[in-house]
């Protein structure tokens, strides 16, 4: 057993079309620990998202290695739970039958962890209420749900609270701490929001597009709960945006 | 449920109905029109009285519904199943479903005289004929049903690891619901109308039959009566399989009119 869920190391994945080749992704290092959030934030066609399907075994076409506790990611499994910006839940199961999926609610077992997931997410009252009858940020929390059941190694996010308003966003987000300070689940989380990133996250991973690769990363050492309003949150913003805006010298990558 | 609302809703579209019956029974009693062409609706309903009474209405209608149901549960049940299959694999797709839709374009009333001259004119005939009919509207829906279904749920199904059964079971089958069961609808009523075709083509029971024989012996109450009856049990399932439909597709959030 190692200290890292998550290993990747030297990715790069290229996109070919008859004519070119386009550099998605170029010698990527990162590493995720057990138990700990990081945030992956950067401008669009950086390929945060494609490497957060590389992670979750969605995409496994790429080169490189990429291993989770130790094993490498062959395809997708209940091990890396996976977000999607939508909810995706199934709108003919209540949220209870969405949970669970494939599981039978009538076995004991998957009837307590449903319940104890549902009470983790805080939707008590709507086990039987369908996908349509609930707004953005419960469909989004009954998709964590779902993931969390099969106790996933880590939680892979893809701009999870991105359709969703602002005021909607900031109580998930603080929910979503909630579920990781209880649930002790690694988090990758892939985002554009910069002040999501710093209130969420250990780590925050800065990354450049064409070709997509990691510009900085930079440690949040704020105690949880954050306030964003502080002085030392709006100075690692600060420190956020200008890694943003500066290009770095080329085949530049950090190891951690 | 049903409230002043509904009863007021009935009366409104049973108004029409109800004012051409009354002008029916007015022009045969007063000798606008031939009382042998055109019974009037209280001499039908006295023949419908009698037919019920001596047991031959029931006896008839069950032989039909038999008939049909058998087609029905044939045909249609071959139709969701190759439809099914049709619509989850392209292998079987090129493979089958060229033939069947141009088996779908053979217009079934041509394809009698040629069962009868196969299977002649007992039960065997009549029961094809009207599982062709049920075949392709389930087959067309439940085919389109299955590629109607939201291909993100495929990615969600993966990652959660659903087994090929569950997939089946959990996605597919629920998605391609509302296409199926638009497709059992229309099956059931190509079934009755199939049904219709066998037994007047010749059969000695059912209720196309009854209208053949009242028909030669100029009993045009009878004819009626069967007309009506299959009619309202057209209705009648086609009904059932709404019911059907609002149990089960309770969890869509589409346009109610």
């Amino acid at each position: 057993m190692t200290a890292e869920a998550l290993e990747i190391s030297q990715l790069s994945k290229t996109f070919r079309t008859a004519d070119k080749a386009t550099h998605v992704l170029d010698n990527v290092q990162l590493s995720l620990k057990k138990q700990e959030f990081v945030s992956i934030i950067g401008p669009s066609g950086c390929g945060k998202s494609t490497l957060l399907k590389i992670a979750a075994g969605l995409d496994v076409d790429y080169e490189g290695l990429v291993q989770l506790d130790g094993i490498d990611v062959s395809g997708p499994s209940k091990e890396k739970g996976f977000i999607f910006q939508e909810h995706r839940l199934f709108p003919w199961a209540t949220v209870e039958k969405n949970i669970a999926a494939d599981l039978s609610l009538k076995n004991p077992e998957v009837r307590q962890k449903v319940d104890e997931m549902i009470e983790l997410v805080r939707l008590q009252g709507f086990e039987k209420a369908y996908p349509k009858q609930l707004s953005g940020g419960m469909a989004q929390r009954v998709a964590i749900a779902r993931a969390l059941v099969r106790n996933p190694q880590v939680l892979l996010l893809d701009e999870p609270f991105g359709a969703l308003d602002a005021f909607t966003r900031n109580h998930m987000q603080e929910s979503l701490l909630d579920i990781w300070r209880q649930n002790k689940t690694s988090m990758l989380l892939v985002t554009h929001d910069i002040d999501e990133a710093i209130f969420l996250s250990n780590r925050v991973v800065v990354m450049d597009a064409r070709p997509g690769r990691i510009k900085a990363i930079i440690p949040v050492d704020l105690p949880y709960p954050r306030n964003r309003v502080s002085a030392s949150f709006q100075q690692l913003r600060t420190q956020v945006l200008s890694a943003l805006d500066h290009v770095e010298e080329e085949g530049n990558s950090y190891e951690i | 449920m049903i409230g002043k609302a509904g009863v007021k809703r009935f009366l409104l579209s049973a108004l029409i109905p109800f004012l051409v019956l009354v002008a029916w029974q007015l022009a045969v009693t007063n000798g606008l029109a031939s009382r042998q062409m055109f019974p009037p609706p209280t001499s039908i309903l006295g023949d419908f009285y009698d037919m019920l009474k001596s047991g031959e209405l029931t006896h008839h209608l069950g032989i039909s519904v038999l008939r049909a149901m058998v087609g029905f549960l044939i045909g249609g049940g071959l139709g969701l199943l190759f439809g099914l299959l049709n619509g989850l694999y392209r292998r079987t797709e090129e493979l089958l479903d060229p033939t069947i839709q141009m088996l779908r374009t053979v217009p079934l009333l041509a394809i009698t005289p040629l069962f009868i001259l196969w299977f002649g004119f007992g039960e065997l005939s009549k029961v094809l004929l009207i599982a062709m009919g049920a075949f392709f509207p389930l087959y067309v829906n439940s085919f389109l049903g299955v590629r109607n279904v939201d291909s993100k749920l495929f990615d969600v199904a993966r990652v959660l690891e659903f087994s090929r059964f569950h997939q089946l079971t959990k996605v597919v089958m629920p998605a391609a619901m509302p296409n199926i069961l638009l497709g059992m609808r229309l099956s059931l009523s190509t079934a009755w109308l199939c049904l219709v075709v066998a037994e007047l083509m010749g059969a000695d029971q059912g209720i196309g039959y009854l209208i053949q024989d009242a028909r030669s012996y100029m009993r045009t109450g009878v004819v009626f009566v069967g007309i009506i009856i299959f009619a309202v049990v057209g209705k009648l399932t086609d009904s059932l399989v709404r019911v059907l439909e609002s149990r089960l597709l309770q969890w869509r959030d589409s346009y109610k009119g």
